[in-house]
């Protein structure tokens, strides 16, 4: 059943090309490691948007090609980059004040959980035992003017993702304002979730059923 | 004369022993200064507390080092690598601790450190699980955390040129955590891959000036077609 839903909705390159259709000219943009880092290959080359990454690039550019690449240039997820003309170099310091000074338009997190209020899981999913990871989620989530969340709607297991409170601890509190998923763009207002685009063949009301929480329709 | 280039990454270590905070540059396999941490690890030290951004992760000598027992505790954001390390068998077995940091909050840390602040409020981590025990104040219209200086006894950062007075260039993503950690501690070990004569370096361009750092050594390593 959930395989079914998801061959319905869009597939991870089409959700990264449906958020890249939203991202105007001119933003500066993090993107997270994994499906977010994918954004970038979907913005056209000619619209000016400058991609950060945390560990101090200003105006990523795209993978290099094979055998072109430099030792000393990778991004956050640890693969190799390009510069942009423009682009800058910056240290750690310079990195995170770029994310906690607030001069980020944008950043796109993947996520476990996020619930109706706008908090976001991304960072641990609680397992005792297992050595957890934050990296730079929590400064992204607190410190990004917008932030945005790339994601799967629902678990392998069907669980919805999207929820009334995150079970998950906690990434960052009230910072998420979108969510996209394989079936839908959903922003999140005062009032909750509310519906904005669905996927090609997918109805308000399966949305619905498979949200945790009340979703309007905008 | 300054001079403080060392003849030998021997030198460059002196001082290290058991129970040492040592902060390592490097995020991910660049910028890491792996002579100096592979010298480290022969070295057989107990009780180091490890203060970087990922917990060894599997690249270049820091696994042999966590493998070997050296390392009591680690302060990072990321201990987390592609596949299972060193680490993360210590870490399940209780036998490391871990302080989990924001990288922000980490990187802000270090560098309060090297400037002489003590602490620092920040919203980062407000309200959530690593901001448990810590004093937060509302500020602004904000819920921010207390957060300190991380001290270090050594800093261990990888450069790419240096003159003799440890005015420091890098090069490219190699900046990262090596240029806040140089000053952060009470000596700074660069290791660089290009010496160059005093005043080669364009004032204009050098990052770290030579007050931040306390030794240099000579690591060569010279890029795709070119000769050292």
């Amino acid at each position: 059943m959930a395989e079914t839903m998801m061959r319905q909705g869009w597939s991870r390159a089409e959700m990264a090309a449906r958020v890249a259709i939203d991202i105007p000219e001119g933003w500066v943009v993090n993107l997270g490691i994994g499906l977010p880092t994918q954004v970038a290959n979907h913005v056209p080359v000619d619209r000016e948007v400058i991609f950060h990454s945390e560990n101090g690039i200003l105006g990523m550019g795209p993978a290099p090609g094979e055998g072109a690449e430099d030792p000393f240039l990778i991004n956050a997820g640890k693969q190799p980059v390009t510069l942009r003309p423009g682009a800058s170099i910056v240290g750690q310091a310079d990195s995170f004040a770029i994310i906690r000074g607030r001069h980020l338009d944008l950043c796109v997190l993947g996520g476990y959980q996020v619930a109706a209020n706008g908090d976001l899981a991304n960072w641990s999913v609680g397992r005792k035992g297992v050595a957890p990871a934050v990296g730079g989620a929590m400064d992204l989530g607190a410190g990004a003017a917008r932030v945005w969340v790339l994601m799967e709607h629902g678990t392998r297991e069907g669980e919805p993702r999207l929820v009334g409170r995150c079970t998950y601890p906690l990434t960052a509190l009230g910072s998420i304002t979108r969510v996209y998923t394989d079936l839908a763009v959903i922003d999140i207002t005062p009032q909750g979730f509310v519906l904005r685009d669905l996927a090609p063949g997918i109805s308000a009301d399966q949305v619905r059923a498979r949200t945790g929480a009340p979703l309007a329709v905008g | 004369m300054i001079d403080k280039f060392v003849p030998s990454i021997e030198a460059a270590l002196e001082g290290i022993g058991d129970g040492a905070a040592i902060m390592v540059g490097g995020f991910g396999a660049v910028g890491q200064p792996n002579a100096l941490i592979d010298a480290l690890a022969a070295r057989n030290l107990r009780g180091l507390t490890l203060i970087a951004n990922n917990a060894g992760g599997d690249f270049g000598g820091m696994p042999k080092l966590i493998e070997r027992g050296a390392i009591a505790k680690v302060i990072c954001s990321y201990p987390r690598a592609s596949r299972r390390t060193a680490f993360d068998e210590l870490y399940e077995a209780g036998k490391i601790e871990l302080e989990l940091v924001p990288q922000g909050t980490l990187a802000e840390r270090i560098r309060a450190a090297n400037a002489g602040i003590p602490a620092f409020f920040t919203p980062t981590s407000a309200g959530t699980e690593l901001a448990t025990g810590k004093e937060t104040r509302h500020i602004n219209g904000r819920d921010c955390v207390l957060e300190y200086a991380i001290e270090a006894d050594f800093a261990l950062i990888e450069a790419w040129a240096a003159d003799r007075w440890g005015n420091l260039t890098f090069r490219r993503a190699g900046r990262n955590f090596n240029q806040i950690m140089a000053g952060a501690a009470k000596v700074t070990v660069a290791s660089v891959h290009r010496r160059v004569e005093l005043g080669a370096l364009d004032p204009d361009r050098i990052v770290t000036p030579g007050v931040f750092v306390n030794r240099v050594v000579m690591v060569p390593e010279p890029m795709e077609g070119e000769v050292v």
